[in-house]
């Protein structure tokens, strides 16, 4: 390789449960060149340094949501995040915030695997359909209304970055209102009444203080605060309407 | 070990495992489903897949024609009878999707759009922006919780197959968190873990794509088919080897040289035209311009970057809206990871390995040799892609065959008796302490990594897009050394938590036995054909003596035996590949000596 090899210095948030009493810091030295991301850097400590270092990754390619990682405290994908744009400094690597560690890298996601399941994620016919009558017609404005809200990619960093969900681990929390917002939204879809008592609830809409965050972090431009935000306008509405319609006032 | 009882066992939560789930469910709720993946599903690798999904679409498209663009793709390697069934479902499939929520690309009247894609004569490729397989996957993994008798194991990594009786009869996994082993039992068992890509260096495929049950199978006697024939993806990153989809082409990309040249004309591809023109230029299969990039850096027309030869992809004049619009996911890949505007500058790219056309050898209905095991998508071969995959047949099958999996694995799940637990508990346990022998033995010396590297480099020397017996054979060579060396492996990490090295040798291993199956099949298919082009005196397709399907045999503690079966051809008779022009031409006089 033509380019000049540098080195890094990586600290990594280490911590094996069935050794260590709390996490730790440990620091590698690690070679690199200008275009090797942090994902890149970390694989190198695990392949060349200590193979026992643990963490997800797949794509490489920041569609897959598998490797978010704080980097020096922020909620990042390391797989699009660069080690030249930390050097000569050292950087610093630790499981994504207001998660438990099941070890080094690696967070527990059941909590939010349990949020996603049950905002009932998937299309509850408006109309039914049958496939020899095609597909339902949906025109590009339609789609709009809710194709940025479809591309999460369930990375987590937006509940790394939220403060509510911080306090409050039942919080549905960014990723999973959103994604309640875009089925809501789809013109196929007729299940809003019945997701709305979610929103509404305890847990629902309202635990988001509106810091913004989450937006800030989200690596596909999906605008977490937006959906979550214009759904306390929906619960509000949906309030004020239930003393008119026995189902609430959605649809 | 826990016990978990159910019909069917599906491994692999990717596009074919969900899309098999969800038949199983629908044909029949009782039957209890159990879908064991690796990873979290919606991380699997059907979600890097950009361009689109192939369906009839269009009043001036037909069956017929996607039929004879399918089968002239794969250089007639392909079973004619499971191309014709495959082309007249895709359509229904990606409307079942529509319905399940896929947010298709649309036209101004509300239609599902369609754009065009290499070696297609027709624009049928259904498309959600450049990012198909992401919203294919997560509509088919949100739409898989509807349904309550499928029961996820999430995070728990396959270890084997338990065969008994001559039929399969669950698997043994392991759960990542915990590194406690499971037996799940079932009836009947679909095997829907995707490529091997990863075998090879510079390819577009994620961490996952370790051929893991292809080895499964392969291990317990059913061959790999049609292994030798490895796609490479003509425009991929540099270095990381990340996809640009075909659809960059499809949009109307061009392809140029260091003299700013669309040498694709000078490979019987022409004329260059400045619009796309299906079928031709750009838009020729992907074979033809992975082939035509290796003759360009043979005559020094290509530009040396710190990764390798490379050449342009330009875009620019397609504009930055249009860009934005239908190539987002492409935009961004070339700004962050590239430093590239793709609207002001060409994007460097060079070609990669990315799709494995052979797989686990089934019949059209997915079921393979062994009584009860049902393979589906790309790990599998059910005789779509022949020689060579054309761009976007790829998610149709998943959701097609996906869908024939599970219910041929329900059907048969119900005709059996239950197993006996407590021999196949017995089995699962003998499996057990094996895989715990890898993780407890001591005095390796071998890095995993040395190893996977060493694989990967001759893959690409020995496999790559023009192969000479010579380095086929030092290849062969090359994977007996490495299959002896992992005898010697170190696996350093002793713990039950998150054990991922444990994992990574695991794969290892799986991967040493599908190189081989690849490279012993290339050194014998002594033609050229499709994706596997030789230069040492076998550069023509040779029908008299290889229009057969290679299959590989694992033996074990020994190379594989490989053995040929025949082609299914109906109504294509061989013919010439030829694109461009004289594509055009030899269809004109085909229709003319039928009329």
């Amino acid at each position: 390789m033509p380019e000049q090899q540098k080195t890094i210095e990586i600290e990594v948030l280490r911590y094996n449960p069935e050794t260590d009493q709390v996490p730790y810091a440990q620091v590698f030295a690690v070679p690199f060149t200008d275009d090797m991301s942090v994902l890149q850097g970390v694989q190198y400590i695990k392949d060349y340094l200590d193979g026992s270092l643990s963490f997800r990754w797949s794509c490489r390619m920041a569609i897959c949501g598998s490797c978010g990682m704080m980097i020096n405290g922020e909620p990042s994908l390391s797989c699009q995040t660069f080690l030249r744009d930390y050097y000569p400094e050292r950087v610093r690597v630790e499981a994504l915030a207001h998660f438990p560690i099941e070890r080094d890298l690696v967070i527990n996601m059941e909590g939010f695997i349990e949020k996603l399941e049950s905002i009932q994620p998937y299309i509850i016919p408006k109309e039914a359909r049958t496939l020899a009558q095609g597909e339902y017609l949906q025109t590009p404005a339609q789609l709009n209304a809710y194709e940025q809200f479809s591309s999460c990619i369930n990375c987590l960093l937006c509940y790394a970055a939220c403060p509510q969900f911080g306090l409050n681990k039942d919080f549905v929390g960014p990723a999973a209102l959103t994604l309640l917002h875009r089925y809501n939204m789809d013109s196929r879809d007729g299940g809003q009444a019945e997701r709305m008592q979610l929103v509404n609830a305890e847990e629902g809409v309202f635990n988001c203080t509106a810091v913004g965050y989450c937006s800030e972090v989200c690596p596909k431009h999906v605008d977490p605060a937006n959906a979550v935000n214009l759904n306390k306008t929906n619960s509000a509405m949906d309030y004020f309407l239930r003393f008119l319609a026995p189902k609430g006032g959605t649809k | 070990m826990e016990i978990f009882k159910a019909d069917v066992v599906i491994v692999g939560g990717g596009g074919a495992g969900l899309r098999a789930a969800i038949a199983v469910a629908e044909s029949d709720p009782a039957l209890r489903i159990a879908l064991v993946s690796k990873v979290y599903p919606m991380r699997s690798h059907t979600v890097a897949a950009e361009g689109g999904a192939a369906g009839v679409k269009l009043p001036s498209d037909s069956l017929d024609y996607h039929f004879s663009d399918t089968v002239g793709g794969g250089d007639w390697l392909c079973e004619q009878d499971v191309v014709e069934y495959f082309v007249a479902r895709c359509s229904a499939e990606l409307t079942q999707l529509e319905h399940w929520g896929c947010p298709w690309s649309r036209t101004a009247d509300g239609q599902v759009n369609v754009r065009a894609f290499g070696g297609m004569k027709i624009e049928r490729t259904w498309f959600a922006a450049d990012k198909t397989g992401f919203h294919m996957l997560h509509t088919l993994f949100q739409t898989s919780i509807k349904y309550p008798s499928i029961k996820r194991f999430d995070e728990h990594f396959c270890v084997d197959l338990v065969v008994e009786e001559g039929r399969a009869q669950g698997v043994v996994t392991i759960e990542i968190a915990s590194g406690e082993f499971t037996l799940i039992e079932a009836g009947s068992v679909i095997i829907a873990t995707g490529g091997a890509g990863r075998v090879f260096r510079e390819n577009t495929n994620g961490g996952v794509v370790t051929g893991d049950g292809m080895a499964l199978a392969y291990r317990h006697g059913v061959p790999l088919r049609d292994m030798e024939f490895v796609q490479y993806h003509p425009t991929c990153m540099p270095g990381t080897g990340l996809l640009f989809t075909e659809a960059c082409r499809g949009e109307g990309g061009f392809l140029v040289n260091k003299d700013g040249y669309r040498y694709l004309q000078d490979y019987g591809l022409g004329p260059a035209e400045p619009t796309p023109r299906n079928k031709a230029m750009e838009l020729g299969p992907r074979d033809r311009l992975s082939q035509a990039f290796w003759y360009e850096q043979q005559k020094g027309r290509t530009i040396e970057g710190p990764h390798g030869s490379v050449v342009y992809l330009d875009l620019r004049h397609l504009g930055e809206a249009k860009l934005r619009e239908r190539l987002p996911q492409i935009y961004e890949l070339a700004e962050q990871y590239l430093g590239v505007d793709p609207a002001k500058a060409p994007i460097p790219v060079r070609p990669a390995v990315h799709y494995t056309m052979g797989g686990i050898l089934v019949d059209g209905l997915c079921s393979s040799p062994l009584p009860g095991l049902y393979a589906a998508g790309e790990c599998s071969s059910v005789g779509i892609h022949g020689a060579n995959r054309l761009g976007s047949n790829s998610l149709s099958e998943l959701l097609v065959f996906g869908k024939v999996a599970g219910e041929e694995a329900a059907r048969f799940a119900k005709s059996v008796a239950p197993g006996n637990t407590a021999s196949l508990h017995k089995q699962a346990q003998a499996v057990e302490q094996r895989v715990l022998g890898l993780k407890t033995k001591t005095g390796g010396s071998e890095r995993i990594a040395t190893l996977r590297k060493e694989m990967a480099q001759t893959m690409e020397d020995g496999c790559g897009i023009y192969r000479l017996a010579e380095t086929m054979q030092k290849t062969c060579d090359k994977l007996d050394e490495l299959k002896a060396r992992f005898r010697n492996v170190n696996v350093e990490d002793k713990s039950s938590v998150w054990n991922t090295e444990w994992l990574l040798a695991i794969e290892l291993e799986y991967q040493l036995d599908v190189a081989q199956s690849m490279a012993h099949s290339a050194l014998q298919r002594r033609e050229s054909r499709g994706a596997h082009q030789r230069l040492d005196g076998f550069e023509q397709r040779d029908d008299a003596n290889f229009l057969k399907h290679s299959q590989a045999h694992y033996v074990a503690d020994g190379p594989p035996r490989i053995d040929y079966g025949p082609v299914k051809i109906t109504k294509s008779p061989p013919g010439t590949r030829a694109y461009g022009a004289a594509g055009e031409k030899a269809e004109r006089e085909r229709k003319a000596s039928h009329a």
